[in-house]
């Protein structure tokens, strides 16, 4: 049965329909459009915001100091996103390969940290990557470890072990989008790999291919929308990430998100904001543009 | 073909447990090259997962296999001199078909021109010349399945591995597709192993027909040994229609045998049983093999029968159910001692059905020949 | 001998090849580590987060005598929990009018109502606080009406992801059973609660959970419309956060986790692990 007209039966598309419309239109779209408008601002007195149509914001915001900051924040969630397919992909595997009995267990390893607090888990990893914390420690063990080895067969020691600032910087950074976006990796590829039909897989076994050989010229591209769809799940999350570079990063690795907010809780320039944060809405627009355009070539093919 | 049928694949005592679950107990058989196997059982009998394990996507738990004299214990798929054609065809949907079938000989390091001449071959050789460039989802289901042979033949395995190829095929497409089948196989000359659970497609296409039950070879004969000379009741039941009837061998002797059936009376046999007498057997009897008297027929025919070399056996009933399937008409009797009795009569003239109706009473006569004797 | 002996690994069985293992061994103790660490590290009988001291409770104590930090959980809890019911309610209604009906405009109004889950939170954020101050939203009401701003916030980001959990659920529904129940007698509101419902159920307890988790977490856009009588709990770990790593932190943390967990638990009871992991 194909879908219905919704004249057929207005009352009830009226029922389903109106509240949602509604509720979009007055708590989405209006605030909305108000951050575009304000986005042609400009400040008159502390508080007065005048709507002139100006666009020295943007202006303001395609300046070299912002545009490295886009650019940054660009290579950042870039990283992140590789990262997380890399160590992803193969977990996604073996959740898709597991038995009946593991399967559903695996995945809820998986979707756990996704339910929990992310300040927690950015927090508690703040706590292990810390100069006292267990990273440094650990590291420090494997230092004194091998300094004693060297010594064992009558080398030098190694200097004295410095703890290592893995804390506010830019690897702290990367390092805490990893572990919170992780779960945004693995759970997409699971669905595309978990569709997969796996006598694909085993004719190409069959047929004299090696498993690595099989994984890059019959999984991978059969499973490409759905690392895709991983990419993007990954990626517009990290570029608009606020809270890790905030409370990991050091002065140097603030990204877009974090300039955006400085607008708003600090420097108190609104309208500069608002014309950021449309940049950024702009930004996530090309990436699912781009994505759309990719999904529909092999159907013109 | 002078010297002896030599095998290509020995299963020598393969079992094959998933947890506590058996589904191929204690199995051994030869297949010998050149042959056209066919290993027919009901579904989740094991027979896909012997299949499978000579493919190498399954390990047996227990016992060997052996291809062309190699134990493939410990060689993964990708290294075993035999192919595969999927039940869902398994073309890779995102080459073409031309990409499909060279995909093998790519992987194996054969040379481009070659490539190409072998790949046009093979697709020749399926019936799809001129169809390289195509994408598989342009393709039919009966297609894709030509590809998908032409990608194993292209290899030329020492064995082609077939799982259920014609069931996803409407019924006219399989009819064809079987002779089509045999056809090739005879033309390239690689054993060929299938599985299957539909009887009439092991009957056409098979040389030697392996019936599998329950994870366990139950025959493994030719096609019409297998339908003549039943050895158990799984295979009359499995393969074909068939009365079978409950009795005691009362009377064994070397050129004659009796089996007392309750509610059918004695069955006369013209041949030695070699069972122990008074043991429990049974007597199995296809519907077609008895012949239904028309009004007025019996007496006559039970004259001529006094002079028969081997002798008939007699019996009359009453009609309970009838079925007229166009070519034959299935009757359902009641025998006088009570027991039902499955009787089919070809139509050979366009008036035979109208010779019968329901509760008639009738008379019947098959051969002495005709019923086989199960100890199993 | 044979207690040692394990069966052939199969080709596709790639979870049994000890490469795997190890791989997805890291990865789980990558994700997990650090928040048992903080688990164990809330009964550690010290002011810093590194030497184990002894076993104590006191930062629990200390936790719950705080009263900012339990009037912020509080307020969370509430605010999460209206939140899931408006959001099961707006997105059951969004996924069944995108489902079934056809109506001018669909692909836009489709892709509008998914909008909220794109939309980087920091700029949905803004939107509100500047929404709030134009329209001049009063903010001396009194509990618990003064969360309301922050639950409007929470409901707009929350309920799309039930629509998209519940559309995906919808997309099985065979239409025949719906046919059967009209042959039958049933009414159009009696389908929708004898037929629809049930079949959706799954996907309702799904997104449920998903809505009060991702409310319950959400720091950044509430960041933007709280004020100061309205902190929630992950404003207020914040700013204990920036100002200091204590112990009272990892308490709170770690009942917010158990809290987590057992809600999990309630709705994998509810629905079986298999239909939640399915949803998503």
């Amino acid at each position: 049965m194909a879908e219905q007209d919704w004249k057929t039966s207005k009352r009830t598309f009226a029922a389903v329909s109106l509240p949602t419309l509604f509720w979009v239109l007055l708590f989405f779209l209006v605030p909305m459009a108000i951050v575009w408008l304000y986005s042609f601002g400009e400040n008159r007195g502390l508080t007065d915001i005048d709507i002139s149509g100006t666009l020295d914001n943007y202006k303001r915001a395609t300046e070299w100091l912002y545009l490295t900051i886009f650019g940054k924040s660009f290579a950042v969630a870039a990283l992140v996103t590789l990262i997380c397919l890399i160590v992803g992909f193969p977990v996604a595997m073996a959740i898709t390969f597991a038995s009946e009995k593991w399967r559903p267990w695996l995945l809820l390893g998986i979707m756990l940290p996704f339910w929990t607090n992310l300040l927690i888990r950015t927090y508690a990893l703040m706590m292990l990557l810390g100069t006292q914390g267990f990273a440094n420690k650990g590291l420090g063990a494997l230092w004194e470890g091998t300094s004693w080895i060297k010594t064992l067969v009558g080398l030098q020691p190694l200097p004295t072990w410095e703890p290592v600032q893995l804390l506010f910087n830019n690897f702290a950074v990367v390092f805490g989008l990893v572990y919170v976006h992780l779960p945004f990796m693995v759970l997409p590829l699971y669905a595309a790999l978990d569709r997969l039909d796996r006598s694909l897989i085993e004719a190409s076994l069959d047929l004299g291919a090696g498993h690595f050989r099989t994984i890059m010229r019959i999984v991978v591209p059969l499973a490409a929308p759905g690392i895709i769809a991983g990419v993007m799940i990954t990626l517009i999350p990290a570029l608009g990430a606020y809270l890790t570079p905030d409370l990991m990063g050091g002065t140097d690795s603030q990204m877009i998100a974090n300039v955006i907010e400085r607008q708003f809780k600090k420097a108190n320039d609104w309208p500069f904001g608002a014309a950021l944060s449309f940049l950024l809405i702009y930004a996530m627009f090309i990436l699912i543009a781009i994505q759309s355009m990719r999904k529909k070539v092999p159907e013109v093919r | 073909m002078t010297e002896p049928a030599k095998p290509i694949i020995q299963i020598q005592n393969v079992s094959k447990r998933f947890g506590k679950v058996t589904a191929v107990d204690n199995v051994s058989l030869d297949i010998n090259a050149g042959e056209f196997f066919v290993l027919l059982g009901p579904s989740g009998c094991g027979k896909t997962t012997l299949l499978r394990m000579i493919a190498g996507f399954e390990l047996p738990t227990e016992g060997r296999i052996l291809i062309d004299g190699q134990d493939m214990a410990g060689i993964p798929p990708n290294k075993r001199p035999v192919n595969m054609v999927f039940q869902s065809y398994a073309v890779f949907p995102h080459m073409s078909v031309a990409d499909n079938v060279a995909y093998g000989l790519k992987i194996a390091g054969v040379k481009g021109a070659e490539i190409k001449a072998r790949v046009a071959e093979a697709l020749e050789l399926v019936k799809l010349g001129g169809f390289g460039e195509r994408m598989p989802d342009q393709m039919s289901g009966g297609q894709r399945q030509r590809v998908a042979l032409a990608r194993s033949l292209v290899m030329r395995p020492k064995v082609l591995l077939l799982d259920e190829p014609l069931s996803a095929l409407d019924a006219k497409l399989r009819a064809q597709m079987q002779f089509e089948l045999s056809e090739l196989q005879e033309k390239v000359g690689i054993t060929f192993v299938t599985v299957t659970h539909d009887q009439d497609e092991a009957l056409s296409m098979a040389c030697r027909i392996g019936v599998i039950n329950k994870g366990e070879v139950a025959q493994l004969a030719t096609p019409s040994d297998l339908y003549e000379y039943p050895a158990n009741r799984f295979v009359a039941d499995f393969v074909g229609s068939v009365n079978i009837f409950e009795g005691k061998l009362t009377l064994d002797e070397p050129d004659k045998a009796a089996v007392d059936c309750p509610g059918v009376g004695k069955i006369y046999l013209n041949h030695g049983v070699t069972g122990p007498h008074g043991a429990d057997v049974w007597v199995a009897l296809r519907p077609e093999k008895i012949y239904l008297h028309v009004p007025g027929e019996g007496k006559a025919v039970k004259a001529a029968a006094q002079d028969a070399p081997d002798g008939y056996n007699f019996a009359r009933g009453k009609i309970k159910g009838m079925s007229y399937l166009g070519d034959i008409t299935l009757f359902e009797i009641e025998l006088d001692g009570g027991a039902r009795i499955r009787v089919s009569r070809p139509n050979l003239s366009r008036h035979d059905q109208e010779d019968f109706t329901w509760d008639d009473r009738v008379s019947m006569h098959w051969r002495a020949d005709s019923p086989v004797v199960l100890l199993g | 001998m044979a207690l040692f002996a394990r069966a052939p690994i199969a080709p596709l069985e790639y979870s049994r090849t000890l490469w795997m293992r190890l791989w997805v061994g890291a990865v789980m103790v990558f994700l997990y580590a650090p928040l048992v660490v903080l688990m164990v590290f809330s009964f550690n009988d010290s002011k810093r987060n590194v030497v184990w001291r002894g076993f104590t409770t006191k930062y629990y104590e200390k936790a719950l005598g705080n009263d900012q930090l339990v009037e912020a959980l509080i307020n969370s809890l509430t605010i999460a929990a209206l939140a899931t019911l408006a959001s099961l309610v707006l997105g059951t209604l969004a996924a069944v009018m995108l489902w079934r009906f056809r109506f001018p405009w669909k692909g836009a109004i489709d892709g509008t109502i998914s909008l909220p889950i794109i939309v980087p939170e920091i700029c949905l954020g803004v939107a509100f606080l500047m929404f709030f101050a134009a329209v001049g939203w009063p903010t001396d009401l009194v509990w618990p009406f003064n969360l309301g701003a922050i639950t409007i916030a929470h409901i707009t980001f929350c309920f799309p992801f039930v629509t998209m959990v519940v559309r995906s659920r919808l997309a099985s529904f065979n239409r025949e059973q719906e046919e059967a129940a009209k042959d039958l007698g049933a009414s159009e509101a009696q389908v929708f609660r004898d037929v629809l419902i049930p079949h959706i159920k799954p996907a309702l307890v799904a997104g449920a959970l998903l809505a009060f988790t991702l409310s319950l977490d959400d720091f950044v856009i509430t960041y933007f419309t709280s004020g100061p009588d309205t902190i929630t709990f992950p404003v207020k770990v914040y700013s204990m956060v920036r100002f200091s790593v204590t112990p009272e932190v990892n308490a709170a943390s770690t009942l917010l986790i158990i809290l987590t967990v057992v809600l999990t638990f309630i709705a994998l009871k509810a629905q079986g692990v298999k239909a939640i992991a399915e949803t998503h």
